[in-house]
C-alpha cells in the first residue's frame, strides 16, 4: 500500500467498475441525453428558422399589399387625370365648334342681310324710277295750266313717296 | 452584537474537535503527560500518511483507546487455501492474525496483508496471497460510482420522458455541466465531427474524477477516502485515455511521431532523435495526466490534514497552544476546503480538456 505504488487489487476494482458504469451510462445516460439534446436544439433552431421564414413572409406578403395598394392607387390616379384630361379635350373642342358655328352662323346672316339689303336697294330704286317716271308724267300732263298747282302737286307727290 | 455571539459561537465549535485531545483539566492533563511520556507518542506524519493512503478498514475515529472504523469486505485467494472472504473487522484493526493472514505492522509490506505464522508473525517465506479486497479507495470509489449511476440514470429518463422541453429541476443543475463538457471541451478540441464518438467517455471520465474529488472533500464517510489521490486510479485513468488516442490515430499521428515534418533531416537519421522524442511525448501525455490529477489531489488532502495536525501538535505543548492553533487552523482549513472545491472542478476540467485534446490530436488531418 505504498503511496505512489499502484495497488493491484485497485487496479482491478477500477477496472470493473468504471468499465461496467461507463457501458451502464453510455447506454442508459449519455445516449439519451445527448440524443435528446440534440434534438431539442435542432427542433429550437428549426422553430427560430421557421418563425424567420414566417415574419420574412409576413413582412414580403405587406410589402407586396404594399405595392399592390401603391399600384392600384396610381392606377387611379392615372385613370382620373385621364378622365379629366378627355373631360377638358371636349369642352374645348366643343366649345372650339361652337365657336366657329356661332362665327359661320353670323357671316351666313351677316351675308344674306346684305343681299337682302341690295335687293330691297334695288327694288327701292326701281320704284323710285317708276315713281320718278309717274311723276313726271303727271307733272307734265299738268304742267301746262298752273305754276302754283305745278309745285302742289310735286310737294304732294314727294310726301306720297315720303309715305311710301 | 447578534453576529458576534454567532462567530463566537461557531469559533467555539471549531476549537471542540480539538478539545478532546486536550485535556480541560489538571487531572486529565496529567494523564496525557503520562500518555506522551509512553512511547506512543502522536506521529503527525503517521497521522496525515493513513488518512490519505489505502487501508483495509474505513477508519472514523479514535475515542481515547477504541478505534472506531467501518469494516471492509476481504477477499484474498492463496493456492494453498483457496478463496477466503471476510469482513476486515477479524483483523481487529491489524492487531490479529485471522485464518492465518494477517496485516503487516510495519516492513516492507506494511499494510498489506501477509501470511502469518502460527505465533502471529509474519511468514517471509510464502509469497502474499492475491489481495483483491474493497479497500477504503475502492469502497469510496464504488460509492461514488453507484451515486453517478443514481443521478444519471433517472436524469436520463427525464429527458426521454419530456423530449423537447425546457430543463427543469436537477435537470438545470447537471445539464450546464454536460453542455460545457460538449461544447467547451470536447467540440473545441475534436471537431464538429468526430467529438460525438468521445462523448461517453469523456463524460464519465468528468463526472467520475469530479464526484471522487468532491467526496474526497466530505469529511465523514462515506467522503474522505483519497480516491482521485490514489496512483492506482489515476493512472487507470491516464491509460484509458492513452487507449483510446491510440486506438483512434490516423496515419498523420504517426507520421508525425516517426517523420515529423518540418524538422530538419540531420534530427532524424542516421540518429533518429526527433521520432524518439515524439515516441517518449506521447507516453509522458498520459503520465502527465496520471501524474497531475494524483499530486493535485493529493496534495490537497495532505494540506487539510496538516492544518488539522497542527492542533494536534500544539496541543501537545500545552492546551492553551492547543486551543489557540485549533482557532487558526480551522479557518485555514476552511480556506484550504474552499480551494479544493475549486481544484475539484479545475482538476476534472483540465482532465478531460487534455484528454480530449489528445483525442483530436490522434485524428488530426495533416496541416
Amino acid at each position: 500500500m505504498g503511496l505512489v505504488s499502484p495497488d493491484y487489487g485497485t487496479i482491478f476494482w477500477m477496472v470493473l467498475a468504471f468499465s461496467v458504469v461507463f457501458f451502464i451510462l453510455r447506454k442508459y445516460a449519455w445516449g439519451p441525453v445527448l440524443k435528446m439534446l440534440k434534438e431539442r436544439e435542432q427542433s429550437i433552431e428549426k422553430a427560430l428558422q421557421s418563425a424567420n421564414e414566417a415574419r420574412e413572409g409576413l413582412s414580403r406578403l405587406k410589402s407586396d399589399h404594399e405595392k399592390m395598394l401603391q399600384e392600384a392607387h396610381a392606377e387611379h390616379d392615372q385613370l382620373i387625370g385621364e378622365a379629366r384630361q378627355i373631360r377638358e379635350q371636349l369642352i374645348s373642342k366643343a366649345r372650339d365648334e361652337a365657336v366657329q358655328e356661332t362665327a359661320r352662323v353670323f357671316e351666313h346672316a351677316q351675308r344674306q342681310i346684305e343681299n337682302e339689303k341690295l335687293a330691297a336697294i334695288n327694288e327701292i330704286r326701281k320704284q323710285v324710277a317708276s315713281l320718278s317716271v309717274d311723276i313726271a308724267e303727271k307733272i307734265l300732263k299738268r304742267e301746262l295750266s298752273d305754276r302754283t298747282q305745278q309745285e302742289t302737286l310735286i310737294k304732294e307727290q314727294l310726301s306720297d313717296l315720303k309715305l311710301n | 452584537m447578534k453576529r458576534w455571539m454567532y462567530i463566537a459561537w461557531i469559533l467555539l465549535l471549531m476549537v471542540a474537535p480539538g478539545s478532546r485531545l486536550m485535556a480541560l483539566n489538571p487531572e486529565s492533563q496529567k494523564e496525557l503527560k503520562e500518555q506522551s511520556e509512553a512511547p506512543k507518542k502522536f506521529d503527525a506524519g503517521k497521522f496525515v500518511m493513513e488518512h490519505v493512503m489505502d487501508a483495509h478498514e474505513w477508519h472514523i475515529m479514535k475515542i481515547r483507546e477504541t478505534h472506531i472504523s467501518i469494516p471492509l469486505p476481504v477477499i484474498l485467494y492463496t493456492r494453498e487455501k483457496g478463496l477466503s472472504v471476510f469482513f476486515s473487522s477479524k483483523f481487529h484493526h491489524g492487531t490479529k492474525a485471522y485464518k492465518g493472514y494477517l496485516i503487516a505492522q510495519e516492513g516492507p509490506h506494511e499494510g498489506k496483508i501477509v501470511q502469518a505464522n502460527s505465533d502471529g508473525s509474519i511468514n517471509e517465506e510464502v509469497p502474499l496471497p492475491i489481495d483483491l479486497s474493497i479497500t477504503k479507495t475502492v469502497a469510496a470509489m464504488l460509492i461514488s460510482m453507484i451515486l453517478i449511476l443514481l443521478v444519471f440514470i433517472p436524469l436520463a429518463r427525464k429527458y426521454v420522458k419530456n423530449p423537447g422541453k425546457a430543463p427543469s429541476g436537477f435537470q438545470s443543475l447537471i445539464e450546464p455541466v454536460i453542455l460545457f463538457v460538449r461544447d467547451d471541451i470536447a467540440i473545441p478540441s475534436i471537431g464538429i465531427h468526430r467529438y460525438e464518438k468521445f462523448m461517453p467517455y469523456l463524460l464519465t471520465a468528468f463526472f467520475f474524477i469530479l464526484v471522487n474529488n468532491l467526496m474526497g472533500l466530505v469529511p465523514i464517510p462515506p467522503g474522505g477516502a483519497n480516491v482521485t489521490g490514489n496512483i492506482a486510479i489515476t493512472a487507470l485513468l491516464a491509460i484509458f485515455s492513452f487507449l483510446i488516442t491510440t486506438f483512434s490515430t490516423n496515419r498523420h499521428y504517426w507520421k508525425h511521431i516517426f517523420n515529423a515534418p518540418g524538422v530538419p533531416w540531420w534530427l532524424k537519421f542516421p540518429i533518429p532523435l526527433m521520432p524518439f522524442i515524439e515516441l517518449l511525448g506521447a507516453f509522458t501525455k498520459p503520465l502527465v495526466l496520471c501524474i497531475r490529477l494524483f499530486a493535485n489531489i493529493l496534495a490537497g488532502h495532505f494540506i487539510a490534514l496538516s492544518f488539522i495536525v497542527m492542533i494536534f501538535i500544539f496541543g501537545q505543548i500545552n492546551w492553551i497552544a492547543g486551543y489557540g492553533s485549533s482557532i487558526v487552523s480551522v479557518l485555514f482549513y476552511v480556506f484550504m476546503t474552499m480551494l479544493e472545491l475549486l481544484v475539484a472542478f479545475i482538476q476534472a476540467y483540465v482532465f478531460t480538456l487534455l484528454s480530449a485534446i489528445y483525442f483530436g490530436m490522434a485524428r488530426e488531418e495533416s496541416h
